[in-house]
């Protein structure tokens, strides 16, 4: 699954935010990408490590990375599959 | 447009939604609806289209408020008595939602302001008190092509439909007149739960939001019936009709008429 090769179209952090506002603003910028293109997300609030890509999933795109990249933060890469 | 981080927080129920999402959330605020009528219905309705954030709310009423209002008129208040009920509502959705501008319009409708008035508005919900105006506005809307959400209460039943001018039924199709004056009651007359417009009112809102979203089915070529004490939902199909006066291939009404001939002149 992980990939070290992926290079994110579009970047954001989103560290200090708790849900639900972690996906709102994890949505606003999947919204904005075209499709096919990939998001980073950087966070640091553990609940959103899994609520992130499962919300992503059921709205139909791709987790392609969830990496604890040190004590506190996480990487998240998501393919945008559909509008 | 990009939200503010205000706006984030405040529609962040709709945003996280697949069917709305940002852009749907942007819909919301760009889109226009107007409300006929400031009473049991029209106070649900703005209040719930004010608070998902439809960025212009019209409302029409030539009445003030009165106490005997406060049973079921929840945007209205003590404060707001003999002030008129456009002007208590603005100031009530202004209080809830400072996004949206409400227009309020403390007049009558009639023949031969109502086109104008309707014109800038993308959806109409009707939710008048008496038959004069609700043929006002159903012939008006289709005349203009504009959607219109159609609601009713008594006692304890409502109704709500959904009405597409060119694709589904009016409300012509389904009650082609007027009934003649005095034969049902108005709710003046015969009373109405407090809380049935709240209901009714919910679901006219919940209608309009799926219009403006473009998501799911709405009553179109339907009307829906809430019985209150047997707690029933119930549809009805309501076919369009080739030969309806107002929305069919040969239509005999094809300008606004006097419609409150033989009705009691309105307070």
């Amino acid at each position: 699954m992980v990939d070290e090769e992926i290079t994110p179209d579009e970047s954001i952090d989103i560290r200090g935010l708790v849900c639900p506002y972690t996906f709102v603003k994890a949505k606003l910028a999947i919204e904005d990408l075209e499709v096919g293109k990939v998001l980073e997300i950087i966070l640091d609030y553990e609940e959103a490590s899994r609520s992130i890509p499962k919300s992503m999933e059921d709205h139909g795109q791709t987790v392609l990375l969830v990496d604890k990249t040190n004590e506190t933060d996480w990487r998240l890469l998501i393919r945008k599959e559909q509008d | 447009m990009d939200f503010t981080e205000e706006q984030l927080h405040r529609y962040s129920r709709h945003i996280i939604m697949p069917e709305v999402g940002g852009k749907g959330q942007k819909k919301l605020l760009a889109a226009k609806v107007f409300i006929v009528g400031a009473g049991g219905l029209g106070c649900p309705v703005g209040y719930y289209l004010a608070a998902a954030g439809v960025g212009t709310i019209g409302v029409v009423d030539n009445d003030d408020v009165e106490l005997s209002n406060l049973q079921r008129q929840i945007a209205h208040s003590v404060s707001t008595i003999g002030k008129p009920k456009v002007e208590s509502l603005k100031a009530t959705l202004g209080g809830l939602n400072p996004d949206v501008n409400v227009v309020a319009l403390k007049q009558r409708l009639t023949n031969g302001n109502i086109l104008d008035i309707l014109k800038d508005y993308d959806i109409v919900v009707d939710g008048s008190d008496n038959f004069p105006n609700r043929y006002l506005v159903n012939d008006a809307c289709v005349m203009l092509k504009k959607p219109l959400i159609s609601g009713a209460i008594l006692r304890f039943e409502g109704q709500v439909t959904t009405i597409i001018p060119g694709e589904g039924h009016c409300y012509r199709c389904l009650f082609e007149e007027p009934p003649p004056p005095g034969l049902v009651p108005s709710c003046q007359e015969a009373g109405v739960l407090g809380v049935l417009p709240g209901v009714i009112g919910g679901l006219e809102a919940t209608e309009v939001l799926k219009l403006i979203l473009g998501k799911g089915e709405v009553l179109k070529n339907e009307l829906l019936i809430y019985n209150a004490l047997q707690v029933g939902f119930r549809k009805v199909k309501v076919p369009k009709r080739a030969d309806c006066p107002v929305c069919g291939d040969n239509p005999t009404i094809t300008e606004l008429m006097d419609y409150d001939a033989g009705y009691c002149a309105p307070r």
